[in-house]
């Protein structure tokens, strides 16, 4: 089925790949870690990753050579690489496929991006929950150290670097890089207020880079076929290479498809997902997680790159596209986002903290066919002193599915309050905590 | 001796030589038999410890290893952990307290955890939850009578594309239908484990036809 060269799903796709790192050897694995170190100046490798276009695939899309060439130069203390393997955006599933099934093409990456700058020591920050995640991980380190790709000098070249899996504890906040840092540290998750960022005052204080896992599975094959090659593939020059997309929701076959970026959502829905499960159209679609605005059927034809979902007013994130049948209700769907930013606030910036807990309360108000049609106002009212107030892009985050819902069904609100008042229920419950 | 070492709690050799000569006899307490947690672990937390150039970095890994011990983290293994890290039992209580997957009080031996997030939602995940609901008699934060199951609802857990979905200690269990439920709660009571949890993740596997190509 796919008509066009898979790269970070290639091996797994193989039928009898199990990951190994036998198997991940004869695929050409661990070729460009052999044809870097020692050969290539780190700062080199920084500069083909930079050519290459290659941009964060967490969520932010902030390019990764740029994200490197931020550490101090002439500082001597030690540096740290973190891998964000916190994939905890509802509609993503990415991360626990790239891990549990192609490890090695992950450590690959980690150890590249170490030598680029100048890192010994890296931590995979991976999130509670994934425990057969975490194993695999610890076994194919154990694999990597005896075949002296990681650890105290690497393949003779004198090079060290350690990897060590660290699992979080089921905080959706520690997948911000500041938060991750935080709790990596030992302490409750909050994310730190920037500046100084992460390159230069990150984990314990030491220059630090966070990275994605798709980010750094990409690294291998960049160096090995060259930044030209990468940055030819998707819709340069701004979106390049390939993105693992998340199908998911009411759609025949969900699950991660590796497409070249710039690829129409009409495109990866009908083909590569196989269209809606029932003979329902399609009423609602999320792009890029639970964090990015809905987005209609109109917007059908959107390119999925960072760019071209900006401009349809939604974001690219961390490519996790949900998709609703006709008859879902749009209320519904962003209350129960909302109960899930809602119980995922850290609790640091107030107007998350107890906006989020409003939010849920009148949504709930008004699905209970109990609301007013002054909560539209309300609802309104406090997203926009949500976002941007907030010391990281939660605050943003949580309000977008109850923006965009009011902005595309503000028809439904509308009908369900009205329902409400023909009913003669004027008296809202009391709303308390619950 | 005084050293800036012991004020942002660096992880020295020295304590971790001191952890295998077993000092900790403050907090023997009987969750643990004649021996203190650390005593238990000592070799484990070397290892775990030995990873971080800052102790505290290790207090969630270690509150895993209490966790692994009793089912939840006891009081004295969190004052024990307080005491090895250099931490206050505050310090060690407030991080806890912040993340979900540490439970403070006992729960069954099978914690049943089910994803009611908007994905799993839009395929059917209260169903799946109602369904426990009656099969079990338990809903979300209670405990069968027996001590077996305990049920919780839970926020997004990684497996959309696979929903609904739900965890049962360490494993995932996915494409819910109410035979596979059965199916899983009868094998968790007669052996302990299902062979129908998740194995490392892929989806959509690749059919034979699409390998060809």
């Amino acid at each position: 089925m796919p008509k066009h060269e898979l790269i970070l799903l290639k091996n797994m796709m193989q039928p009898g790949y199990t990951g190994s790192l036998t198997d991940y050897e004869k695929t050409g694995g661990y070729q460009a870690l052999r044809n870097t170190l020692g050969k290539i100046a780190p700062a080199d490798v920084t500069t083909i990753v930079r050519k290459s276009g290659l941009r964060g695939r967490g969520g932010a899309g902030f390019p990764t050579g740029v994200k490197w060439g931020f550490l101090p130069k002439d500082y001597q203390g030690p540096r740290y690489l973190c891998c964000n393997a916190d994939e905890s955006e509802p509609g993503t599933f990415k991360d626990r496929q790239l891990m549990e099934r192609d490890p090695h093409q992950v450590l690959e990456g980690i150890v590249l991006a170490c030598y680029a700058i100048g890192s010994e020591t890296a931590y995979i920050y991976i999130r509670g929950e994934m425990v057969l995640g975490s194993k695999i991980l610890e076994q194919a380190i154990g694999e990597a150290r005896v075949a002296g790709y990681i650890g105290k000098n690497i393949l003779g070249t004198g090079i060290t670097v350690d990897v060590w899996v660290h699992r979080g504890a089921g905080a959706y906040i520690c997948g911000e890089e500041t938060a991750l840092l935080e709790s990596l540290e030992g302490k409750r998750g909050l994310p730190r207020i920037k500046p100084p960022f992460p390159a230069t005052h990150g984990l314990y204080n030491k220059p630090t880079v966070v990275n994605n896992v798709e980010t750094l599975a990409n690294l291998p094959h960049i160096i090995t076929r060259g930044p030209d090659w990468f940055a030819a593939i998707g819709s340069p020059p701004k979106s390049t290479g390939t993105r693992v997309f998340c199908v998911s929701g009411h759609v025949k076959r969900p699950g991660n498809y590796e497409v070249p970026m710039g690829m129409t959502v009409r495109e990866l829905v009908y083909e590569y997902a196989g269209g809606m499960r029932s003979d329902k159209p399609m009423k609602a679609f999320i792009p890029g997680g639970a964090s990015a605005p809905f987005l209609t059927p109109a917007h059908l034809d959107v390119k999925l790159d960072f760019e071209h979902v900006a401009a349809a007013g939604s974001m690219l994130g961390s490519g996790g596209v949900t998709v609703m049948e006709e008859g879902t209700s749009m209320v519904w769907a962003a209350l129960r986002l909302m109960e899930f930013f809602y119980h995922e606030s850290c609790g640091k910036c107030s107007p998350c903290r107890e906006g989020s807990s409003w939010l849920v309360q009148t949504m709930r108000r008004i699905l209970a066919k109990r609301g007013r049609m002054e909560d539209l106002e309300t609802l309104l009212d406090l997203c926009k002193n949500i976002a941007g107030r907030t010391v990281c892009a939660f605050g943003d985050a949580e309000v977008a599915p109850i923006q965009s819902t009011l902005k595309h069904w503000r028809q439904e609100y509308v009908d369900l309050i009205n329902e409400a008042e023909a009913a003669n229920l004027i008296r809202p419950e009391p709303v308390g905590r619950h | 001796m005084w050293s800036w070492g012991s004020v942002i709690g660096e992880t020295r050799a020295a304590d971790i030589r001191s952890l295998a000569a077993c000092p900790l006899r403050t907090y023997q307490h009987q969750d643990y038999g004649r021996m203190t947690f650390l005593e238990k672990y000592k070799d484990e937390i070397a290892d775990i410890l030995s990873r971080y150039p800052v102790m505290r970095s290790a207090l969630i890994p270690l509150l895993y290893v209490a966790q692994r011990d009793q089912g939840y983290v006891t009081e004295s293994a969190m004052q024990e952990i307080a005491h090895l890290l250099r931490l206050t039992p505050p310090q060690v209580y407030e991080t806890i307290t912040f993340y979900t997957m540490f439970n403070l009080k006992p729960v069954g031996k099978f914690h049943i955890q089910v994803c009611k997030s908007l994905m799993c939602a839009l395929v059917g995940s209260d169903t799946v939850i109602e369904w426990i609901n009656l099969k079990l008699g338990i809903a979300s934060g209670e405990s069968t009578a027996d001590g077996l199951f305990s049920l919780s609802v839970v926020e997004c857990l990684a497996a959309c594309g696979t929903g609904p979905m739900m965890q049962i200690n360490e494993d995932y269990y996915e494409q819910l239908t109410e035979g596979k439920l059965d199916q899983i709660l009868a094998d968790l009571r007669s052996t302990g484990t299902s062979p129908l949890k998740s194995g490392p993740f892929m989806w959509p596997e690749p059919a034979p036809a699409e390998r060809d190509a």
